[in-house]
């Protein structure tokens, strides 16, 4: 029985909102949460433990841009214990990127630095790992495209990118050069890399021209097909799994090229391949964040209303690829103005390949643009605050529809409440505790919102235990444990009595896990498969569904109380439930809101900015579950102190290597940088975005946290550094001469 | 990794005999064996030797066995309370997991994290000698601004023996032949001028026993580490000091500096311009100067010059008030 539900309306009054059975919203305990703990959630590198598996190990090109001529196995082959080099083009240079339906291939050529060129397989890791050493690979070096400053205006416009490379509306030109003030500045963004704990690794086994592959990803309907193409079979015969995951980021949306070599090698030796990525390989060949030149330019009243706004990007990305950093993605709608531009060029580059992280665009677009607003209101001499409220747009700027919902001014009005803005130091520089400049800063969050197709199915035992199944995944947000609710909410069941089956391509085809939209789309597809189980149940009943109470197992009609065992007389009842993005979504705008709110101590002798307090207020719809979506929160503001102070991939523009390519150099926030976080969600309910009203929660969080950071050390030194990460070597300029107030 | 021996030593005496490279905690050498920047053929494990010990000396001092990890160094209430400044200093570098693994010896002995060193494909004279220089030129933010060379630029990472040196600690060896010698610090690290491979005094199969402090040095005890992140991250710029006031003037001063040379440096004449003076701004100046004479940065770490004269006045005043 199959129900679909297309979201061409907005969605009226549900179970959910009535809350008959309390779980929905509550901050329970994850689902899988013990299993993790105990180490009985098997992640991708640990199945099939205890078989007769190979082990694979990647050998690379040690160049940045070559033409490969030999690649000599045959030392490698000769050593105890290897069972087979794995070369040939098919071999992937990099991941795949999210939605295409293959990854980019070698086929004879080095793209980037370290790029995987051949694959060792043999008894032991340690044998792969040493023979991997004895790989010669050959090449003829070539002219290669390290860094894009020196080439800006080079680049293309991508029609093949994560949204339009350009918007326009008006004459954005003529109005800036009419505009009473004018604001043109240009901000920088390093490259980034997800840096997600566990490591991209595959396990892949045949049997027959059947493939099964555990790998850690994302989106499993698209990788099934990365996979498939990658190995030359059909989609049906290939079996995905990936029940738990470490961390993604972004980074597991398109397969690694871990899966493929797994894959191949396995092909090659008869036997399953077990294939980590180390470290090193992580960082060099999977995918990463392109680095964003962004120039920004507001026209603006005397009065400091936005008229106008540009915000144009310059990015890399490398041969064939058509993503960009969508930096201008929140400028579209955030703030007012009649004339708008934005857009984003792509500059060729030979380093690896750029592709979505955490919140592509609003992330690295907002460094930009809530700076900009910061300084646009300190010149104006007005409060970041008042002058956001002064340019609130009362509908979308670009696309002429109301906002579906947008909270925004309730969250900085919530936020400047709750953190004591109005005792922010008046003058920046001018406030110190001995050696510490102290700074306050805020910034605005938003994240466009999306629903994509998923679907569900939900099967009730005969004694009234349901099991929700579908190939979403879980990446460590909390998947399992919302769809818990759901369905335990939407069937009137104590939460353990549903089981949540995930992370297999032969379960029910989902949307996966990205963009945000993973717990709106899975959600609202266990929201509709539950529906269906309702009007079977109220059919068997002879009640009508609306007038149906379900409780506790039991259902609840006409003063009768009936357990479920009863309706189900013996048999197992199963729904399938499919939601669809619908109409709504052009008619509405679509998108979640925030505030961010930062406290930080910038050392007047070194530089060093440690962050005192971060508040987060934010308002994306219905919150299914407060814990998991405070985590998600405060995972954003880690991200954003990140942001804003530490993380930077250095590439070297000589010759293409990415130099800082392990955890150790590649910094990111560690326990100590991280001070209490405050995250406050609103209420809301979107009737636009999805049946559960809900909108997407993960991203939002680190959309600005890093501008109202760097916005804070403004207010504490009066430097506007306007090149991510701040660093110390940044800062030193700009401090005090006179070093140490304890002399 | 290329496959290697492993023996265990089970005496000290027999240890350098074994003709093989030493492993102690492992948290540095097999980072680097995983990467090939350290092809040993064979390892000696001496995690079983008796150097786990932190005496007393007939001098008034410590003897700290080459194994003592540095989660123990750092506890040991000894420690804490004569040479504050070395408690500090080993609290300060890598993460706990790392502290209760690494040792005495192995921490004097771990390489730079430079990040050409780390990468075999890139040239690097201190891996592969006569290759060239992969971090002149290239990203070397993290790079030495004193006692370095053409043909290398990088630093010692190391906190502990920035503070080591403060205190004028001694590091007490065996060779293969079983002679034993006792080497100061500034003559156990070595300059990288043509040979930046050669880092140290230690001749093949010459194992570190232990390491001597003098009896406790009085005085303020301060170790000041700047770094881009408030934990797990190396030294920027880091001061040891010991400075010990009399009346209005600086009786005593020993200053050593970590993350800005091939190794913890310390320059008398920088203490010289310090000890019979009243502490004042424009006296510690006087110190910064003499100390960054010769400091000459590289582009990317060229703001280390700034902020290491920045933190030596800090370190200066914060150890000299009160007085
Ligand atoms: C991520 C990370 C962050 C770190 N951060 C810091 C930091 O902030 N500050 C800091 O100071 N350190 C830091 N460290 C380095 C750490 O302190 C060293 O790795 C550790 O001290 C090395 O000690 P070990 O016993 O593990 O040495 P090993 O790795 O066992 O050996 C290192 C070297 O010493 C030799 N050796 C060891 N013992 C002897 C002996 N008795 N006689 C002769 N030779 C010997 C070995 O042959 C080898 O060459 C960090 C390390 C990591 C991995
Ligand atoms: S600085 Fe020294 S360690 Fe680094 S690349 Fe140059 S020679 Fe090698």
């Amino acid at each position: 029985m199959m129900t679909k539900h297309v979201m061409n309306e907005p969605i009226g009054e549900t179970r959910l909102d009535r809350n008959t059975q309390g779980v929905i919203g509550k901050g329970v305990d994850r689902y899988e949460g013990k299993l993790k703990v105990s180490g009985k959630a098997p992640y991708a590198y640990e199945h099939l433990i205890g078989e007769d598996v190979a082990y694979g190990f990647v050998v690379v090109g040690p160049v940045g841009r070559a033409r490969v001529t030999t690649i000599d196995v045959e030392r490698a082959l000769a050593e105890p214990r290897v069972l087979a080099v794995v070369t040939g083009d098919a071999i992937m240079r990099s991941s795949a990127q999210p939605m295409s339906p293959a990854g980019q291939t070698m086929d004879g050529e080095i793209f980037h630095y370290n790029q995987p060129v051949a694959l060792v397989v043999a008894e032991t890791f340690e044998a792969a790992r040493s023979a991997a050493r004895l790989v010669k690979v050959e090449y003829e070096a070539q002219d290669g495209r390290y860094e894009i400053e020196s080439r800006r205006g080079s680049g293309r416009a991508s029609d093949t990118g994560p949204m339009a490379a350009d918007t326009e509306r008006g004459d954005f030109e003529k109005a800036f050069a009419e505009a009473e003030v004018q604001f043109d500045q240009t901000y920088r963004t390093p490259s980034y890399h997800a840096a997600a704990m566990e490591p991209h690794a595959s396990v892949a086994k045949w049997d027959g021209d059947r493939l099964t592959v555990w790998s850690s990803c994302q989106l499993l309907e698209t990788n099934i097909q990365q996979i498939a193409n990658g190995v030359g079979v059909e989609v049906s015969k290939v079996r995905l799994l990936s029940p738990y995951i470490g961390g993604g980021f972004g980074s597991k949306l398109g397969i690694g090229p871990d899966a493929v070599l797994a894959a191949l090698g396995a092909r090659e030796t008869g036997r399953p391949v077990k294939l980590a990525l180390t470290r090193q390989n992580v960082f060099q060949a999977t995918s990463r964040r392109g680095e964003t030149i962004q120039r920004v330019r507001i026209g603006l009243t005397k009065a400091g209303q936005i008229t106008c706004i540009g915000h144009e990007t310059e990015t890399p990305n490398s041969e064939g690829e058509g993503f960009f950093e969508p930096s201008g993605i929140s400028t579209n709608f955030l703030y007012p103005g009649k004339d708008r531009l934005v857009t984003h060029r792509v500059i060729a580059s030979d380093v690896l390949m750029c592709s979505a992280v955490r919140a592509p665009g609003e992330a690295t677009g907002m460094l930009a643009t809530e700076c900009a607003l910061d300084e646009l209101a300190e010149q104006f001499g007005i409060d970041p605050v008042a002058f956001r409220r002064m340019n609130e747009p009362e509908k979308d700027p670009q696309e002429d529809v109301p906002f579906s919902s947008r909270k925004l001014l309730d969250c900085i009005e919530e936020g400047a409440k709750r953190f004591g803005w109005a005792d922010r130091p008046a003058t920046p520089g001018s406030r110190r505790e001995g050696e510490w400049l102290i700074g306050y800063g805020m910034a605005s969050a938003s994240r466009a919102n999306s629903l994509m197709e998923s679907s569900a199915e939900i099967a009730m035992s005969p004694e009234g235990r349901a099991t929700v199944k579908t190939a979403m995944t879980d990446i460590g947000t909390g998947t399992y444990t919302i769809l818990q609710q759901i369905a335990a909410e939407m069937l009137g069941l104590p939460l353990d009595h549903v089981d949540v089956l995930l992370g297999d391509t032969s379960l029910p085809e989902s949307s996966g896990s990205g963009g945000s939209w993973g717990a709106n789309s899975a959600g609202s597809s266990v929201y509709v498969a539950a529906e269906a189980m309702i009007k079977e149940f109220a059919k068997r009943l002879g009640v009508e569904a609306d007038g149906l109470t379900l409780k506790d197992g039991h259902a609840i009609a006409h003063n009768r109380q009936i357990p479920f065992s009863e309706i189900l007389k013996g048999e197992t009842l199963t729904v399938t439930g499919k939601i669809e993005p619908g109409d709504t979504a052009d008619k509405t705008n679509q998108a979640s809101y925030g505030a961010h709110f930062a406290e930080v101590a910038v050392n007047a002798t070194t530089g060093e900015t440690r962050v005192r307090r971060l508040l987060m207020v934010g308002a994306a719809g219905r919150i299914l579950n407060e814990k998991t979506a405070t985590s998600q929160c405060y995972g954003g503001q880690i991200w954003g102190i990140g942001y804003a102070l530490e993380e930077a991939l250095v590439v070297d523009p000589r010759n293409g290597l990415i130099v800082n390519h392990d955890l150790a150099e590649y910094h990111v926030p560690v326990q100590a940088d991280v001070p209490k976080l405050d995250v406050v969600l609103l209420e809301e309910r979107d009737r636009y975005a999805s049946p559960l009203a809900g909108k997407g929660i993960g991203e939002l969080a680190i959309a600005g946290v890093g501008a109202a950071i760097n916005n804070a050390i403004f207010n504490a030194t009066g430097a506007r550094i306007r090149c991510y990460p701040v660093t110390m070597d940044k800062l030193l300029p700009h401090l005090p001469d006179e070093v140490s107030a304890a002399a | 990794m290329r496959p290697f021996e492993y023996t265990r030593a089970s005496d000290v005496a027999e240890a350098g005999r074994l003709t093989g490279r030493f492993i102690a905690g492992g948290t540095n050498l097999l980072d680097l064996m995983k990467l090939e920047v350290e092809t040993p053929a064979k390892l000696v494990d001496i995690t079983r030797l008796p150097l786990r010990d932190i005496e007393a000396t007939d001098d008034g001092g410590l003897r700290i066995g080459a194994l003592v990890s540095n989660s123990d160094l750092a506890a040991d209430s000894r420690i804490r309370n004569d040479y504050e400044v070395l408690s500090r200093a080993v609290l300060a570098g890598a993460s706990g997991q790392l502290r209760n693994k690494a040792t005495t010896g192995g921490n004097l002995l771990q390489r730079t994290r430079c990040g050409y060193f780390y990468e075999t494909s890139q040239p690097c004279n201190k891996r592969d000698p006569g290759s060239g220089c992969g971090a002149i030129g290239g990203f070397n933010r993290i790079h030495a601004i004193l006692g370095v060379s053409e043909h290398c630029i990088a630093t010692h990472p190391s906190d502990m023996a920035v503070a080591m040196r403060a205190l004028d600690a001694k590091v007490e060896t065996q060779k293969a032949d079983g002679s034993t010698r006792i080497l100061a610090l500034d003559d156990f690290y070595r300059l990288p001028g043509d040979t930046p491979d050669v880092e140290n005094a230690l001749e093949a199969g010459e194992l570190i026993t232990g390491v001597r402090l003098p009896k406790p040095v009085s005085g303020s005890h301060r170790y000041r580490k700047v770094r881009d992140r408030a934990s797990y991250a190396f030294a920027l710029i880091s001061v040891a000091a010991v400075v010990r006031m009399d009346g209005g003037t600086i009786a005593d001063a020993r200053l050593a500096l970590g993350g800005m040379a091939p190794m913890p440096w310390r320059d008398t004449a920088v203490e010289k311009a310090l000890i019979g003076q009243e502490p004042s701004m424009a006296t510690f100046e006087k110190a910064a100067d003499i100390l960054l004479a010769d400091a000459k940065g590289q582009g990317e770490n060229d703001f280390k010059i700034p902020l290491a004269r920045r933190t030596l006045k800090a370190v200066l005043a914060d150890a000299t008030k009160g007085a």
